[in-house]
């Protein structure tokens, strides 16, 4: 038996694999809150394209998403509803906080906004900005994917989370 | 056994492909029509009124900016026309072109984000894909401006933030001279298709007097045949220098609001080309530094005292004389208002802003009632609610 190198075989682990297709296939929550949401459809509209990084089938229902892009200040009143669509999401899944609202607050340190929105659902990447153009919103895509491609996000941390928080 | 009637509550939103933001409605169906609708706001409540009241009545602006989004420099207008009232200031001539040509170009902007995911509701998804394409040109201006795309803060108190920058009158003419394609195209995609029409058309219906007593404005009001624009009603900003139509329609349903938005761009194309056109030479803020900071460049490195006054506006603001004001002006979905109260200090007393979402977002379950589930989408889109600027 010769070589594998020029038979129609690729070796490869089922993890890599796995990590390979998730990356190339994120389906973000169709979820806007605020300003940066306007911007996070400028990321999906015709001159940014968002579907160049596979990530261009926002779904509707949370059900169907693996990421969520919190676009936008949360509001207190907001913030269970976002941690249950957070807990519809399927794993493996992940969060971007986009922007200065959901990342810390933003302008508004005040009573009405969560101080950012990593006190109700763990967040992976943080996307500066008020509100971040386009670009950055790829950018914080884009590592996502070298995240996920480097592995070691575990899969069912939203459980686990919620255990330590001391919800069921 | 008679069958006993009962009727369905379906909880809608807040997250919700249709709702344009965090829009919750609480719906009585039954069978597949609406017998009550209820709206629950509040899930983006920001304290933007409050916030105001801890900043500097420059600071302020930048709150200001972040209720209604999609046309942030409106929100500037009214906010900075009602504090110069207090101030008793009037702004020099550029200025007030400037503002006008801006202002103008947001409610394209604006108009443009409504059409596009106003048609992706009804299913459309390219028109979408266009308008946001066309959006972007008017962005590109403002961030050549202003320094970004979105919230630029653009009005200051007494002035702008910069002049425009090289090569602006340009760009927008080009703009300007593709703008006939732009909408000729969007007729072309919509106004000819048939699924559009029909569902627009006998949709989402507000006659007259019940727009007039929810104290309805904007396109919502003017489709039922009430001719009110402030811009025509109480000229601002020189708005009385420019020749421009107010479209009226008289059906009150959804397809005469298509229509005005889309006659509304073209009446704002002209503002603006009208504007760039003649726009007067000369100063673009107020020669005072106790309000508008001296040019860095040409006084605060070569002088003391205009250091001093450049660190005393930056350190604690200006005062301005105890009073109230009110400035309304035509912002993309109606009349946004600003009632600034000032008491002697450097900070608002209060702010109050009337929203025209707020006040168009009532007129939903009365469009709705009796109505099917799908018309409650048309209606959503039809009123053109941005939830940043109902609940603030
Ligand atoms: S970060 Fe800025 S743009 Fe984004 S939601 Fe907050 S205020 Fe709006």
């Amino acid at each position: 038996m010769g070589s594998l190198e020029d038979r129609p075989f690729l070796l490869t682990s089922v993890d890599r694999m796995l990590r390979w297709a998730q990356k190339n296939s994120i389906w973000p929550a169709q979820f806007g809150l605020a300003c940066c949401a306007i911007e996070m459809m400028s990321t999906a509209a015709a001159r940014f394209d968002l579907a160049r990084f596979g990530a261009e089938v926002m779904r509707a229902s949370p059900r169907q998403a693996d990421l969520m892009i919190v676009a936008g200040r949360v509001a207190q009143k907001m913030a269970p509803v976002l941690r249950q669509i957070y807990d519809q999401m399927p794993d493996p899944k992940w969060v971007i906080s986009m922007g200065a609202c959901a990342s810390c607050g933003g302008v508004f340190n005040n009573y009405a906004i969560l101080q950012g929105v990593d006190r109700v659902v763990p967040v992976d990447v943080y996307v500066p900005g008020c509100p971040p153009t386009p670009e950055q919103l790829l950018d914080g895509i884009i590592k996502l994917q070298q995240k996920i491609t480097a592995g070691g996000i575990p899969a069912n941390r939203g459980h686990a989370l919620a255990q330590t928080a001391g919800r069921p | 056994m008679a069958e006993e009637k009962r009727s369905l509550t379906l909880n809608m939103g807040p997250q919700h492909p249709s709702t344009h933001g965090v829009l919750r409605l609480v719906l009585e169906l039954d069978g597949e029509v609406v017998r009550r609708c209820e709206p629950v706001i509040g899930y983006l409540h920001t304290g933007i009124e409050k916030t105001a009241e801890n900043l500097t009545y420059n600071q302020a602006v930048t709150v200001i900016d972040r209720m209604d989004y999609l046309s942030p420099l409106t929100n500037n207008l009214a906010y900075v026309l009602a504090v110069e009232k207090l101030l008793g200031i009037t702004v020099p001539p550029r200025t007030r072109t400037i503002r006008v040509m801006f202002s103008e170009l947001s409610r394209i902007a604006s108009h443009l984000v409504w059409l596009g995911t106003a048609a992706m509701d009804m299913g459309a998804m390219s028109v979408f894909f266009y308008c946001f394409r066309e959006r972007e040109k008017i962005l590109d201006l403002i961030e050549m401006t202003a320094g970004t795309r979105m919230n630029p803060s653009y009005f200051r108190v007494g002035g702008l933030l910069a002049d425009l920058p090289d090569g602006f009158s340009d760009k927008l003419g080009a703009l300007l001279d593709e703008f006939p394609t732009w909408l000729q195209n969007y007729r072309d995609l919509l106004g000819s298709n048939l699924l559009w029409v029909e569902r627009l058309r006998g949709a989402a219906v507000i006659s007259k007097e019940d727009a007039l007593a929810y104290g309805l404005t904007g396109q919502t009001l003017r489709s039922t045949g009430v001719d009110l624009d402030l811009r025509k009603a109480q000229p601002y900003s020189g708005y009385e220098d420019f020749t421009f139509n107010v479209p009226v329609r008289q059906h009150g349903d959804a397809y005469d609001r298509y229509e005005l938005r889309l006659e509304e761009m073209v009446e704002s194309a002209g503002i603006v080309r009208q504007a760039i056109e003649r726009l007067p030479d000369g100063p673009w803020h107020i020669d005072d530094w106790r309000i508008f900071p001296p040019d860095k460049h040409q006084h605060v490195e070569r002088d003391m005292e205009a250091l001093i006054y450049h660190f005393k506006l930056f350190t604690q603001g200006f005062k301005v004389p105890p009073g109230e004001a009110y400035q309304g002006v035509e912002g993309p979905r109606g009349e946004i208002g600003c009632y600034v109260v000032a008491d002697g200090t450097a900070r608002p007393m209060r702010v109050r802003v009337r929203a025209p979402s707020f006040y168009n977002l009532q007129s939903l379950p009365l469009m709705v009632k009796d109505r099917l589930i799908a018309d409650l989408i048309t209606a959503i889109g039809s009123i053109d609610i941005v939830l940043g600027d109902v609940d603030r």
